[in-house]
């Protein structure tokens, strides 16, 4: 009976984690606090060695619990992702939410439940646990945005986060009731043999019909233009530490939905549903680069940033090439990687009551604090696409997968939006390096997010030289999982 | 007789009056919580009715755990709802525009 639920350990054990760490909080007094954020990285950190465990024992994809959870290499490598970058995000959190001073446990608890929601999403195989993991991870989101709860825009943010969230829920399962309805299941491997069986997939109305929903839906969790609206809203209004989270691994999450549903369910319906998201990768590739352009507040920016760079990730997808997958791979964990170095960068630089909030405040930063300066132009190359960082590469693979299933014309779109969108982090640059700084304050902060903004800083040039690191793992990890 | 038609008709016309009402609704948050709700209902009606029609309970179950997710949802909705009153002392949508751009 135990062996059934093996599957699921790395989840299991966080769930039971999260449970201690919540009841540990109450038996902690204000000074020893630190223990709930010590607690927090512990047991994420035994959670990824779980995963690395589990994943790296099986050479073939495992299906189990029923059929509806599954445990392959891409999953594997996306989990340890989602991991990473949230232990990250909480080791920046910790100076954010002390110089704030909105340090609360709920925090640390309300983050781990989204991680195991994602963690969820990336493994189910069921329509119904795919649901379940998406909204742990919603529902979770909608309250760590409105964490600040006395502040008119954090609540601004979470009611148009939570309206515009519920809505997409509500989208996605309307498109999943059809799909029940038409073949009669929600396993992902039925609905898959069932569509392979049907000849009339690419006419069959009431197909399409669902799958125009399950693409809003995705596409509003994405970010996708046009149902990026709430994104730069939340982006801003948000505090920084949750943006930082919000905005790097619940992508990763995101990619995995859209490959176990799209790519793997709805295969046979590939051609239909990669014209739609076609279309949106490409609005939201010219939308997001041309508004970002006017923005004067960096977590706005960041945020039309993020739609584009999403565009680009789904232009992989839209493929349907092996090549393409592995390119889509590559760049959302990439984007994870750059977003949550930007948003650690903002706040490391600020302090005690005072954030850097938009551009004007990084005036002169090379001439405050070189490293961090040079760490920061590093990350931004990266956005860009700017040789020979990581980011160029990322977007070439991209380009390249497009080119090779004949959409030149797509690929010198492309090409051409993120052209026009290096202008906006050239901008920051400039302000960085070429203004006269307004203040002399010296930067507070602990080693321990000085040296993780440094290793984000300086992977973005290893991985840019040797990006075979990365896109072998990518590769590896889909061809394992027969994609 | 009804058939699973009328159940889909019935479920697809409560599905346009919810979006309807999130994207007309410029009065008050409640009614868009209340829309929320109503979205996820016809999604019900659906899965129920397909349930029956093609004699698989996976559909009634889903219900169940939708049910159950909606009520976490409002009630994470109401509380922001209750912290947005209680920093602007109005509900209204029309009064949420400190982000812009």
């Amino acid at each position: 009976m135990m062996a059934a639920f093996e599957i699921a350990r790395p989840e299991i054990f966080l769930l039971a984690a999260l449970c201690v760490v919540l009841l540990l909080d109450l038996f902690l007094g204000k000074e020893s606090r630190v223990i709930t954020y010590l607690a927090t990285q512990a047991s994420l950190l035994t959670t990824l060695l779980l995963v690395y465990s589990s994943f790296f024992n099986r050479a073939d994809k495992t299906l189990g619990l029923d059929g509806m959870y599954m445990v392959d290499e891409m999953a594997g490598v996306l989990k340890i992702s989602i991991l990473l970058i949230s232990m990250l995000a909480f080791a920046c959190a910790r100076k954010y939410l002390r110089d704030q001073d909105m340090w609360q446990s709920e925090f640390f608890v309300l983050g781990m439940t989204a991680i195991l929601g994602m963690l969820i999403m990336v493994s189910g195989y069921h329509l119904l646990v795919l649901y379940l993991g998406l909204e742990l991870l919603s529902l979770s989101m909608y309250a760590l945005v409105a964490m600040r709860r006395d502040d008119a825009q954090a609540t601004e943010a979470a009611i148009k986060y939570f309206v515009l969230g519920a809505v997409a829920s509500g989208f996605l399962l309307y498109g999943m009731s059809v799909l029940y309805g038409l073949s009669g299941s929600l396993e992902l491997n039925t609905l898959r043999e069932y569509f392979s069986s049907q000849a009339d997939v690419s006419t069959n109305l009431l197909l399409m019909f669902a799958l125009t929903f399950i693409v809003a839906g995705l596409a509003f969790k994405l970010g996708v233009v046009p149902f990026h609206m709430w994104l730069p809203d939340v982006y801003q209004g948000t505090p920084t530490a949750v943006t930082l989270f919000l905005s790097s691994a619940p992508k990763i999450a995101a990619f995995a939905i859209v490959i176990r549903l799209m790519v793997e369910a709805l295969e046979p319906a590939q051609a239909a549903w990669s014209q739609m998201f076609m279309l949106l990768a490409l609005l939201s590739i010219a939308l997001g680069n041309l508004l970002a352009l006017v923005q004067n507040n960096l977590k706005r920016l960041f945020a039309y940033s993020a739609i584009a760079h999403m565009g680009f990730m789904l232009m992989g997808i839209v493929m349907t090439t092996h090549t393409g997958y592995s390119a889509a791979m590559f760049y959302i964990l990439l984007y994870a990687l750059m977003s949550a170095g930007a948003f650690a960068m903002l706040i490391l630089l600020g302090r005690k009551g005072y954030e850097v909030v938009h551009l004007e405040d990084l005036k002169g930063l090379s001439r405050r604090h070189p490293w961090f300066a040079l760490m920061f132009l590093l990350i931004l190359f990266s956005m860009a696409g700017i040789p020979p960082t990581a980011g160029f590469y990322a977007k070439f693979a991209i380009i390249e997968a497009v080119v090779e299933a004949k959409f030149v014309w797509a690929a010198v779109f492309m090409v051409v939006m993120s052209v026009i969108g290096a202008f906006y982090y050239l901008r920051i640059i400039k302000i960085m390096y070429f203004d006269q700084p307004n203040e002399q304050v010296p930067i507070e902060a602990d080693m321990d997010i000085r040296v993780l903004v440094s290793v984000n800083g300086l992977l973005m040039v290893l991985l840019g030289i040797f990006p075979g690191i990365l896109m072998s793992i990518c590769d590896l990890a889909l061809s394992a999982s027969r994609l | 007789m009804i058939s699973l038609t009328h159940y889909l008709i019935v479920s697809a016309l409560l599905f346009a009056i919810s979006v309807a009402g999130i994207f007309l609704n410029r009065k008050n948050i409640l009614i868009l919580l209340m829309c929320i709700e109503l979205l996820l209902l016809a999604v019900n009606l659906n899965f129920v009715a397909f349930s029956h029609y093609l004699n698989n309970l996976d559909g009634q179950v889903f219900v169940f755990f939708i049910l159950t997710v909606a009520a976490a949802e409002s009630a994470i909705g109401l509380a922001i709802l209750v912290t947005i009153f209680r920093n602007r002392r109005t509900i209204n949508v029309d009064d949420l525009h400190s982000l812009k751009g």
